[in-house]
């Protein structure tokens, strides 16, 4: 590599750290992210100049291909599917690290270095698994495979069996024999060991699998860095793979599991907590034309959204409600846990496309003290997040999660299909509070008879 | 085990910090876009796909490198557009009509 490439290579690298800092701030995010564009460009540009590149045509092809199938995913995704569609391109991405590190081998003439040859082993191997793992994360979350945790018998000594065999027969390829079939078999395994590890985990726990499958492509870029000593696949990756380690221990922490526990846990096989439901206790219901009167006195509401409220396709008319709220005169805001979507801060993007602005929603512990001074908090298609016995009940499996303060709030009013628990299946004592408010029905249609009753 | 390798490894290991820095500051609120941004930044392995495609060395090595440019390209437009489309967004409140 020229000094004119290196340079322009620790430009471009400069730029992404850049374009992540700007990250830190709505108001700044987009020229972050055309910044980190810019470098990828500019990258790009600089490798078209290579001396060793003698011919276009299958670079054209390539890149035509992938351009169109890129732009055509991009623009047309809905957002509800964002956490399938990043899990694929996270896959794309773990793939042409490894197709690259493999390309390498085969184009290499003479035996290279030990260290080359290792690295080339881990980027083959990890970009593999990222490729199928990512591959069985979309068709779970695209419902092509069933969401729930498929197992085999001792599954998880298989997946151990399978990684070491893998290092193992890399061993083998680095320190004794560099040929192609013992990459092959390198290829064949972690292709097993890719699907085998994700097809055990439930639907629920994919906002972890997503982060940890986006970490695994950033170290699979790094790694190829290494095969070909190029400093900006190194610091790029390496930024990629810190940024995807921390969002899965973020989401970890928020649903109070260890990633072990999610990775080989496969909890959540199907609802274990039918015997919690067995009692049934009264609960105070609301038509919509009372609750739409409570609302009409409230002057501070704090609206909680879960995953519901996207499956009901509800944001839009939520936030039509929220703002006939604000025009009479309350205070709204909404309140965010961090495991609200199906992946990070995905109600988020989802309530950003219900126009809601940004200085509305608040995360959990910018508002968890405010709910004690709030007339209502209106829950939305949440539920676990909103239990109360997970700050003292040891024996539920909640036990220990953060939760939104809901329960502190004068009153509380839940929008909910039925008194069905949630996926812990546990059973949330919050709806037998005298205090709580239930509203039957789909979040949509309760939502839309509320704005109707509100506009009379 | 060479210099450059060592060389390498200090990059890894400093850039790993500096990712640990910059992204504990993005808010919860950006955790998507900073997921599929970050994702297209890791295409950035098209830089060696492209070599592969086009050094033209030897059939196979050529396949294994146009693969590999469909699939970074993929990766980093999708990543990089998808990012965009969700951060145009994300709005401040209009003054005056709410949040008094």
């Amino acid at each position: 590599m020229s000094t004119v490439t290196n340079l322009v290579y620790l430009l471009a690298a400069v730029l992404f750290i850049f374009g992540l800092k700007d990250l830190s701030s709505p108001r700044t995010a987009r020229r972050g992210n055309a910044l980190a564009m810019l470098g990828m460009l500019l990258a790009i540009v600089m490798t078209l100049f290579d001396k060793q590149i003698i011919d276009f045509t299958h670079i054209i092809i390539g890149l035509i291909i992938g351009g169109a199938i890129g732009v055509y995913a991009a623009k047309t995704v809905q957002m509800t599917a964002m956490p399938q569609m990043v899990a694929l391109f996270n896959g794309f991405g773990g793939a042409a690290s490894a197709l690259v590190a493999y390309a390498e081998f085969v184009r290499l003439s003479g035996r290279p270095g030990l260290d080359v040859l290792i690295t080339m082993v881990l980027s083959v191997l990890i970009g593999t698994v990222t490729f199928f793992g990512s591959l069985v994360a979309f068709a779970k979350l695209q419902g092509i495979i069933r969401g729930a945790p498929i197992v085999l018998p001792l599954h998880h000594l298989l997946n151990g069996l399978l990684l070491l065999g893998a290092l193992v027969v890399g061993g083998l390829f680095a320190f004794d024999a560099p040929q192609s079939s013992l990459l092959l078999i390198v290829v064949v395994i972690s292709t097993i060991l890719g699907i085998l590890s994700v097809i055990p985990i439930g639907g629920a726990d994919m906002p972890v699998v997503i982060s940890l499958l986006n970490s695994y492509s950033g170290m699979a870029a790094a790694a190829t860095g290494f095969v070909l000593s190029n400093s900006v696949l190194i610091v790029s990756g390496a930024l990629v793979g810190a940024s995807g380690l921390i969002l899965t221990e973020i989401m970890c922490k928020a649903m109070n599991r260890s990633l072990a526990n999610v990775l080989f846990g496969a909890v959540g096989t199907d609802g274990g907590g039918a015997a919690a439901t067995a009692e049934r206790r009264p609960v105070t219901e609301y038509t919509p034309e009372d609750a739409a009167m409570v609302l009409e006195s409230a002057q501070s509401i704090i609206i909680v959204p879960g995953y519901g409220l996207a499956v009901a396709q509800a944001q839009h008319v939520l936030h039509e409600l929220a703002t006939i709220l604000m025009e009479r005169g309350a205070t709204v805001r909404y309140a965010i846990h961090p495991v609200a979507g199906r992946m990070p801060g995905h109600m988020n993007v989802l309530l950003a496309e219900a126009n809601v602005p940004y200085d509305m929603i608040y995360d959990m512990d910018q508002i968890n003290e405010d709910f004690q001074n709030t007339d209502v908090a209106l829950v939305v298609g949440a539920n676990d997040v909103i239990n109360p016995a997970a700050r003292y009940k040891k024996d539920s499996p909640l036990y220990g999660m953060p939760i939104l303060n809901v329960d502190k709030a004068r009153s509380v009013m839940i929008i909910k299909r039925s008194l069905s628990p949630g996926f812990a299946g546990v059973d949330n004592e919050l709806f037998y509070d005298p205090k709580t408010m239930m509203v039957f029905g789909d979040a949509k249609k309760v939502l839309t008879e509320l704005v109707h009753e509100l506009k009379r | 085990m060479t210099a450059s390798i060592i060389v390498s490894i200090y990059i890894f290991v400093l850039a790993i910090f500096v990712g640990f820095e910059v992204i504990t500051k993005v808010p919860p609120l950006l955790h998507t876009p900073l997921m599929s941004g970050s994702n297209a930044i890791s295409g950035i392995t098209i830089v060696g796909a492209l070599i592969s495609a086009g050094a033209g060395h030897s059939g196979l090595s050529t396949i294994l490198g146009t693969l590999a440019v469909i699939c970074a390209t993929i990766n980093v437009v999708g990543g990089f557009l998808v990012t965009d489309r969700m951060l145009e967004m994300f709005k401040p409140a209009k003054k005056g009509t709410d949040q008094k």
